[in-house]
């Protein structure tokens, strides 16, 4: 039997296969040393690795409640300064926790400017629960509470741009990435951890039942939201947009290619995609990509 | 009886004890890997969401992709993305 003592979240989980998330997951943990502390607030990632009495987890690991991850952290992070401990303090949670139940708190945390990793797997739904527009379900999108049927295009709602909160806050670190792109995590994880000051780093996560997606498509979905200019390969460093890497997977194609593999934009008309093209044309625009 | 009778359990578990968890019985199609086309770019390995794909050298010491079958839950992830399409998907096994 094949030893996966130094993997960071060992196989035997419960999440979907193909998982976007989990996948996402896996290019994170590669980035971590030994010495460092894990917080999860609820939601898939939580759910599917700790399934008492097992765990997947082979770093210390909590999880409390929903909207606790940051004050937790902040905690863990208290005690570790007081022991002149040098731990790394990394949370994880999916965008319902970080866009909308949870946001209070991390804006605290990041007011207290405490040197915390916050990584955000942003799903755009709450798919731990069966798929509720959550504050980063984007314009259009059909889920269980945005349905799209003959009065309803689905979601009315614009997703809500975090990394301005966050940027907003001054954070020295803030970054955007997707699943599809193992080693710019692990870049961008480890750039994170090595800037003083707390950090925001959100990887865009296909979810097979949330997207409508087929197993093997993680990949797919991630990179098309990078290629159409959905979901830009963004970085800030001190507040400044780093140009270094955006540019290089940016292909200019429309976005109907990455809305047209998904099941969640199946209903949408001719016009509501150029509304959707509008997003990105403006993306393009604002970042020269 | 045992001593521990009332005693609080903190319900905290052991690291990796998910690995009790065989998916393997999960799939529907198994990822088989060509290791003449295979060149072991680790792509698969770094985006399998089980991370049960594993690098490991060859007789000529080069790269090769290995699934451990234990866990793949079959989800053609690693086949839809390997740029040298090395690994395919065979249903029903």
């Amino acid at each position: 039997m094949t030893n996966y003592k130094k993997q960071k979240l060992s196989p035997g989980h419960n999440a979907c296969a193909g998982c976007g998330q989990l996948s996402a997951v896996q290019s994170v943990m590669r980035a971590l040393s030994d010495d460092t502390i894990l917080i999860s607030a609820t939601g898939c990632l939580e759910v599917t690795t700790t399934a008492y009495p097992q765990s997947a987890w082979q770093l210390p690991w909590i999880h409390s409640l929903f909207e606790n991850a940051a004050p937790i952290a902040s905690g863990i992070k208290a005690a570790l300064n007081k022991k002149k401990k040098k731990t790394k303090v990394v949370i994880q949670a999916g965008d319902g926790a970080t866009y909308d139940i949870g946001l209070g708190l991390i804006s605290g945390m990041w007011e207290r400017g405490e040197e915390i990793l916050y990584i955000c797997y942003d799903t755009e739904a709450y798919s731990n629960t069966g798929v509720q527009a959550s504050g980063s379900t984007p314009w259009g999108a059909n889920t269980v509470t945005t349905p799209a049927g003959e009065k309803s295009f689905g979601s009315s709602q614009v997703k809500k741009d975090m990394l301005k909160i966050a940027l907003a806050h001054g954070l020295n670190y803030v970054a955007q990435s997707t699943s599809a792109f193992p080693d710019d995590i692990t870049n961008k994880v480890k750039k994170a951890l090595a800037t003083p000051g707390p950090s925001y780093l959100q990887i865009l996560s296909p979810c097979m039942p949330g997207w409508q997606i087929k197993t093997d498509q993680a990949g797919q979905g991630g990179r098309l939201a990078v290629q159409t200019g959905l979901y830009p390969l963004l970085q800030y460093i001190h507040g400044e947009l780093s140009t270094s890497s955006i540019k290089k997977d940016f292909k200019a194609l429309p976005v109907n290619d990455y809305l047209s593999i998904q099941g969640r934009f199946q209903h949408l008309s001719k016009d509501e995609i150029k509304q959707i093209q509008a997003l990105a044309d403006k993306n393009i625009k604002h970042f020269a990509l | 009886m045992s001593k521990n009778k009332n005693k609080f359990q903190p319900p905290t578990t052991k690291p990796g004890s998910a690995l009790n968890n065989k998916t393997g019985d999960w799939r529907t199609s198994k990822p088989v890997i060509d290791k003449n086309i295979c060149i072991g770019c680790s792509r698969c390995a770094k985006l399998c969401p089980d991370a049960c794909i594993l690098m490991k050298l060859d007789k000529e010491g080069k790269l090769k992709a290995e699934v451990d079958y234990d866990y793949c839950k079959g989800c053609g992830l690693c086949a839809a993305e390997c740029p040298v399409k090395a690994i395919l998907m065979k249903r029903g096994e």
